[in-house]
């Protein structure tokens, strides 16, 4: 037998380490250990799988893998059988002996929990032949689902760590910029600038002391897709931080991550212990002479600090407040040295990019967008998870073939993109292809990739309005038009939300916004006002209707929403009046029921415990 | 503040709380030298108190050698730090837009009327402590909860008495 070397002194050393990994996976079952999964009761049902192998005398051969996010984060906890690539989902505890002793022992599927397609609910039992995985291209997320984070070998099996070997046996720092360029990556954290150029900058500016830093303070609310690659594939981020850091000659990298990301943090402190055990970080790795090491820094929840210059002044100790550009960070940043700043989808790859040449990657997306774009799915779809696709690709393709379309038959009103810095997208547009230039082109932006799906029942106002409460709520207020103008905004959007709008209001949010826009320090402050500028131009019908008929058309928004009893439907049951909140429901057992508009407060009370579809909002019935 | 929340009553606390500031002690001496030691200080030192006392601030103003401005300007400045006394469970109620969208504002409305208490706030038994949490990632489970690190996935208002009472009872 081969001898494995646990420090992997040299190159050769990392060779033998992976020629020694079994990556046979006959006799695994992988389960999502993403948060997502986890919060599903996933630890509960390996558990109870543990126990149904022991009986079958199974323990000893059969293991259970426990992974990152597969994806499909509503269908958990799931579960992948290596045997067959069978896949389960919505597991649960009892479901554990009819696994083992159906699927393991019998050799059968068990139908009842395998991927059900299309209307007639078809079962889809392997997962190659599931659409939600077919359609995807993984790049960012080669590893999420397959290998176990807290495993160095898992990773290296996969080729973990090859790109940096490759790299310090065989590059120089500027080819590894030349490859970066050739790939056409574009930072992922939302603005899309060329990553090439920001390392090339860090390269060049004179200084020993440089910082490589990762931006994993992913705040836009709807997204998770760091989250989830920090969770499953922890090593490609430290992988890709290590590439730069030889690129621009730096030995010390820190990562920014939300404190609301608990095991986020968890994982990729386990990970950098394991890379630094095994030689991987810190000094002369792999027999190079390079040095490099990591830090974890933990956020405290300021969404602000997602912006550049306010999370390198958070990483120093101080408010997180952003200052003013130039000098830029790749001139002077953290402590005021050279520093590149990336977000976890760009580190993440890295690695493929290095290992794979730039041109592997740029065969994927569009001509001025490369590679590929991991989105959170989230809202009304009837699949929310995390799914990849390459650059270009229509929204159509991934609400609807992707992610099934939309829940309980309604129908695609928006789609929601790049949080509150982006914009919605209308109905109109499905097929604009999701690439940076497409999505400016229509004020919404690519974003960090949150795509929250957005169905006929909610108001496009309140969700306008929903967003500038955000920013108004997370603005530092360090400058005036972001500080003050966000509340200005909200003021008048609330006034439009509760009838006492006018039409010259419309006017007003659009210019103020545009002010906002041109005038504000930082990112934060710069878009803060496109998801109402976004609106008012796809959705006007809708502010209009609030303003002029004193109407809610989605029913969201309680001051401009009435309620009435049908008369033909109501039974006289008495469940209305007994439960609503301020009496104004008149009506005897059995008799018919009526509501007193004036001291109606518009509660809905009275709509949701309806059992008879009796109760109208705005004249429908549930 | 009440004075009689001072006065505990499960005993052990008085010497845990010397414990804490020994606690504290080692973590300034480690962290000294360290660059930007300030907020992963005072990160430390809210996980061992529950909250940033003025006397703990000014405990880490003095060993850090920070003014006592500078570190009640980053205190104040992010909503992760407490300076009242929070609850044994902190529970957020996830208001990012994917559970703004299904309903994230009914169950918050369910948690002010089972706790009485509203956001911001904690109870007089000083067990849950309510605020509004600006997405935990878990939007394809919307709308969630987070008690402490948990994440309570779908969480409809008629299940909140049930997730309460799983924190009510493994006190003793």
């Amino acid at each position: 037998m081969k001898k494995t070397p646990k420090v992997l002194a040299t190159a050769a050393d990392l060779d033998a380490r992976r020629a020694c990994i079994n990556t046979e996976t006959k006799d695994k079952i992988f389960m999502c250990a993403g948060g997502g999964c986890i919060a599903s009761g996933a630890m509960a049902v390996k558990t109870a799988l543990l126990a149904e192998l022991k009986k079958h005398k199974l323990d000893k051969t059969v293991s259970i893998v426990e992974t990152g996010c597969m994806g499909p984060c509503s269908g958990g906890p799931i579960l992948l059988m290596g045997r067959d690539n069978v896949y389960y989902q919505h597991v649960a505890v009892t479901d554990a002996a009819e696994i083992v002793e159906k699927h393991l022992l019998k050799g059968e599927i068990v139908e009842r929990l395998t991927w059900k397609e299309g209307p007639k609910q078809k079962s889809v039992p392997v997962q190659s032949d599931i659409p939600f995985f077919k359609r995807q291209t993984k790049i960012v997320l080669r590893n999420c689902g397959i290998v176990d984070p807290n495993s160095l070998d898992d990773t290296i099996g996969r080729n973990g760590y090859q790109a940096l070997s490759k790299m310090l046996t065989s590059m120089t720092p500027d080819a590894v910029i030349e490859e970066v360029k050739k790939s056409g990556l574009r930072g992922r954290g939302g603005a899309g600038f060329p990553t090439h150029i920001k390392w090339a900058a860090a390269r060049q500016s004179p200084g020993d002391v440089k910082y490589v830093l990762c931006n994993a303070d992913e705040g836009d609310p709807g997204a998770f897709m760091d989250r989830s690659v920090l969770e499953g594939d922890p090593h490609s981020v430290i992988e890709g931080m290590l590439i730069g850091g030889f690129a621009i000659g730096s030995s010390q990298g820190y990562v920014y991550v939300r404190a609301e990301y608990p095991l986020a943090v968890e994982r990729l402190q386990r990970a950098i212990e394991m890379a630094r055990e095994a030689g991987l970080l810190g000094q002369n790795i792999l027999g190079s002479g390079y040095a490099f090491d990591l830090e974890i820094r933990k956020g405290s929840g300021a969404f602000v600090c997602g912006e550049e210059t306010a999370l390198m002044a958070s990483i120093e100790g101080r408010r997180g407040e952003p200052r003013p550009r130039p000098p830029f960070p790749a001139q002077k940043g953290l402590w005021k040295k050279p520093t590149v700043l990336n977000n976890v989808e760009t580190f993440a790859n890295i690695p493929f990019i290095i290992l794979n040449g730039g041109d592997a990657f740029a065969s994927y997306g569009t001509a001025k967008s490369k590679g590929t774009k991991v989105f959170a799915l989230a809202g009304a779809v009837n699949i929310s998870g995390l799914v990849e696709v390459p650059v270009g690709t229509p929204l159509n393709d991934v609400v609807f073939d992707i992610a099934g379309g939309i829940k309980d038959g309604k129908s695609f009103k928006a789609a929601q993109i790049g949080g509150p810095s982006g914009g919605c997208i209308p109905a109109e547009y499905l097929k604009v292809p999701l690439d940076y230039e497409s999505l400016n082109e229509l004020g919404a932006i690519m974003g960090s990739g949150g795509l929250i799906v957005i169905d006929e029942d909610a108001c496009m106002v309140d969700v306008a309005r929903f967003f500038v409460d955000f920013v108004r709520e997370e603005s530092c207020g360090k400058c005036v038009p972001c500080r003050e103008g966000t509340r200005r905004m909200l003021e008048i959007l609330t006034r439009i939300c509760n009838g006492q709008g006018e039409m010259a209001d419309l006017e007003r949010l659009s210019t103020l916004g545009n002010s906002i826009k041109s005038t504000s320090l930082c990112g934060l402050g710069q878009t803060a006002a496109n998801p109402v500028l976004s609106t008012l131009r796809h959705f006007m019908d809708e502010y209009k209707a609030h303003i002029l008929d004193k109407k809610c058309p989605a029913g969201k928004c309680t001051k401009l929403v009435t309620y009435d009893i049908d008369a033909e439907a109501c039974v006289g049951c008495t469940a209305c009046a007994r439960r609503c909140p301020v009496a104004c429901i008149a009506g005897v057992a059995k008799g018919i029921h009526v509501i007193d508009q004036k001291v109606c407060t518009r509660c809905g009370t009275c709509y949701n415990v309806c059992k008879f579809k009796a109760v109208r909002r705005n004249g429908k019935t549930k | 503040m009440v004075k009689t929340e001072k006065k505990c009553t499960c005993g052990g606390m008085a010497a845990s709380d010397a414990d804490n500031h020994a606690r504290l002690a080692q973590v300034i001496e480690e962290y000294q030298h360290k660059p930007g030691a300030l907020i992963p200080v005072l990160q430390i030192a809210q996980a061992l108190f529950g909250y940033l006392p003025k006397d703990v601030l000014r405990t880490i103003s003095e060993g850090l050698n920070e003014p006592y401005s500078r570190v009640f300007g980053v205190v104040t400045f992010y909503s992760f730090f407490s300076q009242v006394p929070r609850g044994k469970y902190v529970i957020r109620v996830c208001m990012g837009t994917a559970c703004y969208v299904r309903g994230g504002q009914a169950v918050l409305a369910a948690l002010e009327q089972e706790l009485k208490i509203s956001v911001g706030q904690t109870t007089p038994d000083r067990v849950f402590s309510l605020d509004v949490g600006r997405c935990f990632g878990a939007c394809g489970l919307a709308p969630a909860v987070m008690v402490n690190d948990d994440v309570h996935q779908f969480v409809q208002p008629g299940q909140i008495k049930d997730i309460l009472a799983q924190y009510r009872k493994p006190t003793a």
